[in-house]
């Protein structure tokens, strides 16, 4: 059985969301069957050679039969995407890469989940989330931190609420929740988690999941170095061109080589990656 | 049906599109998406004696219509090479050609006269035409200096040499010489022309490692017109390429001189991009009603 499929697939949704974002949902069976949170696939916005490459995009959400990805129209290919109608096919090549390790965090009683997401990096966290809820993970374990730079580009707020996992926003101009960054708000979690129980250093009782911009994986990474009973895992992102792992185009520096975002990643563990 | 088989000297192979260096890895990234015994042959991404780590990211832009790119001839060396790659390659079943690169003539001997010893090799690409090293000048820059590698290469093993040429030179007629008196078999081209792309916000270049190789159908025109013009100065096969997307595109390399062809980035694009374009070809040659494609290599009527 092929890991990766490429095909054809019927778009039965693509919708508006805001002034510059959109949601398609994707006829994909057989995708949804194999593909786990934290993996993606590789769109082909047209059939011509103008934009040329394809498109990576994260899963955002699992139907039985479909999924959707949840996407900023900011640049030639997006926008081609965005103009797509309900009924039109799109060429996929999905599932790629490693996903989040679900198990990592479910069936602890005393583990504690952090979701963080800067911008865009909502996208893989609310699968992720419905994900490890459905693993057996206790909504009342969960923290979900959303970061962006204004209320209006906070998104995703009901789904997360309607799991029941404790919900915190930050936003860089203070029109919704803490106003500043939202590792600000992942600092003070990680404080009271702390304080709560009782931790020897060599049993990790947190396990961080973020997905969002460089400079909010760059600064967990710092924070996590302080913090040695946190596991902290990023969903990174790097140029791409053939998403499979042969054209070694999206290296990312690691403590142990470069490794293939596509490949080895998207996520990877945040503590090896050479910032 | 159409004979699609095509003989590059010793080279046989069963149809003429291959997958070029760089742009598929060891064939393995692509068994789920691609029939990889219908390819005509493999090469191998560029392959050093010692390992490398290749350049700093961003390895990749988009351009209009194209692509750059600076990996840097990352790969696991020879030893890793033979030990991880080339098991799974050899049971394909269709010709593996090994692409390899060096700094001295000598280097290239050594891991030629290597792989001569290594089973499951077809043929050897020199690749004295990567512009991601950071070197000064590229060995297929100058006449002398490819005729010597050739050379050298020539003396260390009997399989089929195929030197890929770079198309950031003044005259192709003569590297491509060089390269036939050295004892080349076969000559490729084009490699990727040298390329960069700014990020105007910040002033900084868009590739880390500050300029790459441009590739994809923004070159093809003149991709093909260094086909052509090594065409006429050399009698050795030649393999074209450069932005090849679909059958046309491949059938007008081969009708400018090109026995076979390589297609790269197109296989980022679609994976399929290879066996559809053997398909295409094949439709060509049936819908024209001629029965063996060697009647179009170099067919073009230029009046000439």
């Amino acid at each position: 059985m092929p890991k990766i499929i490429q095909k054809k697939l019927k778009i039965l949704e693509n919708k508006k969301v805001g002034a510059e974002y959109c949601r398609m949902k994707i006829l994909a069976p057989q995708i949804v069957q194999k593909a786990s949170p934290g993996q993606f696939m590789h769109l082909r916005c047209n059939d011509e050679v103008e934009p040329l490459l394809r498109r990576p995009f994260s899963f955002h959400r699992f139907h039985s039969d479909s999924f959707e990805i949840f996407y900023k129209v900011i640049g030639r290919g997006t926008k081609l995407l965005a103009k797509k109608q309900k009924g039109d096919t799109i060429d996929v090549l999905a599932p790629l890469g490693n996903g989040f390790e679900l198990e990592r965090t479910t069936n602890d009683e005393t583990r504690t989940t952090i979701l963080v997401a800067g911008g865009m990096g909502v996208a893989p966290l609310l699968a992720l989330a419905e994900g490890l809820i459905k693993n057996g993970l206790k909504a009342e374990k969960a923290v979900v931190l959303l970061g962006a730079r204004s209320a209006k580009h906070i998104f995703c707020v009901d789904d997360f609420k309607r799991l029941g996992v404790k919900l915190y926003i930050a936003t860089d101009d203070g029109s919704r929740g803490h106003k500043g960054l939202v590792t600000e708000l992942l600092e003070r979690i990680l404080r009271k988690v702390n304080r709560k129980s009782k931790i020897t250093n060599d049993e990790r009782r947190i396990t961080i999941y973020a997905c969002g911009p460089k400079a909010m994986l760059k600064a967990i990474t710092i924070l996590n170095r302080k913090q040695p009973d946190v596991s902290c895992f990023g969903s990174l992102e790097e140029n791409m061109a053939c998403g499979v792992g042969a054209c070694l185009g999206c290296a990312i520096e690691t403590v142990d080589g470069y490794k293939r975002v596509c490949k080895e990643g998207p996520v990877f563990d945040l503590k090896d990656i050479k910032w | 049906m159409a004979d699609l088989s095509v003989s590059l000297g010793k080279l046989r192979l069963s149809n003429p599109v291959l997958v070029a260096s760089g742009t598929f890895g060891y064939g393995e990234d692509y068994q789920d998406l691609v029939s990889l015994k219908r390819l005509g042959a493999l090469v191998t991404k560029t392959i050093t004696l010692k390992k490398r780590e290749g350049n700093p990211a961003p390895r990749i832009v988009e351009t209009y219509q194209g692509m750059l790119n600076s990996i840097g001839l990352e790969n696991p060396g020879f030893k890793g090479f033979v030990e991880t790659q080339l098991p799974f390659m050899r049971k394909i079943g269709i010709p593996v050609i090994v692409s390899i690169s060096a700094d001295k003539a000598v280097q290239f001997a050594r891991l030629a006269r290597a792989l001569s010893r290594t089973a499951g090799v077809a043929a050897i690409e020199l690749n004295i035409s990567c512009p991601n090293l950071g070197k000064k000048g590229l060995i297929a820059q100058d006449a002398r200096s490819v005729y010597k590698v050739v050379k050298a290469t020539r003396r260390a093993t009997k399989l089929p040499i195929i030197t890929k040429l770079s198309p950031n030179v003044t005259d192709i007629g003569a590297i491509a010489k060089a390269a036939g008196k050295g004892g080349s078999d076969i000559i490729s081209l084009v490699n990727t022309y040298f390329a960069m792309a700014v990020d105007v916000q910040t002033r900084t270049p868009k590739l880390g490692s500050i300029s790459g190789g441009l590739s994809g159908p923004a070159i093809k025109p003149q991709a093909l017109w260094m086909v052509r013009q090594a065409y006429k100065a050399v009698k050795i096969p030649i393999i074209g390429m450069g932005g090849i997307m679909n059958a046309q595109d491949a059938l007008e390399f081969i009708v400018c001189g090109a026995s076979a062809i390589a297609v790269g980035t197109a296989t980022f694009v679609d994976p399929q991009s290879a066996t559809k374009i053997i398909a295409g070809i094949e439709s060509y040659l049936e819908e024209k009603r001629i029965p063996n494609l060697k009647k179009v290599i170099g067919s073009l009527k230029d009046g000439k």
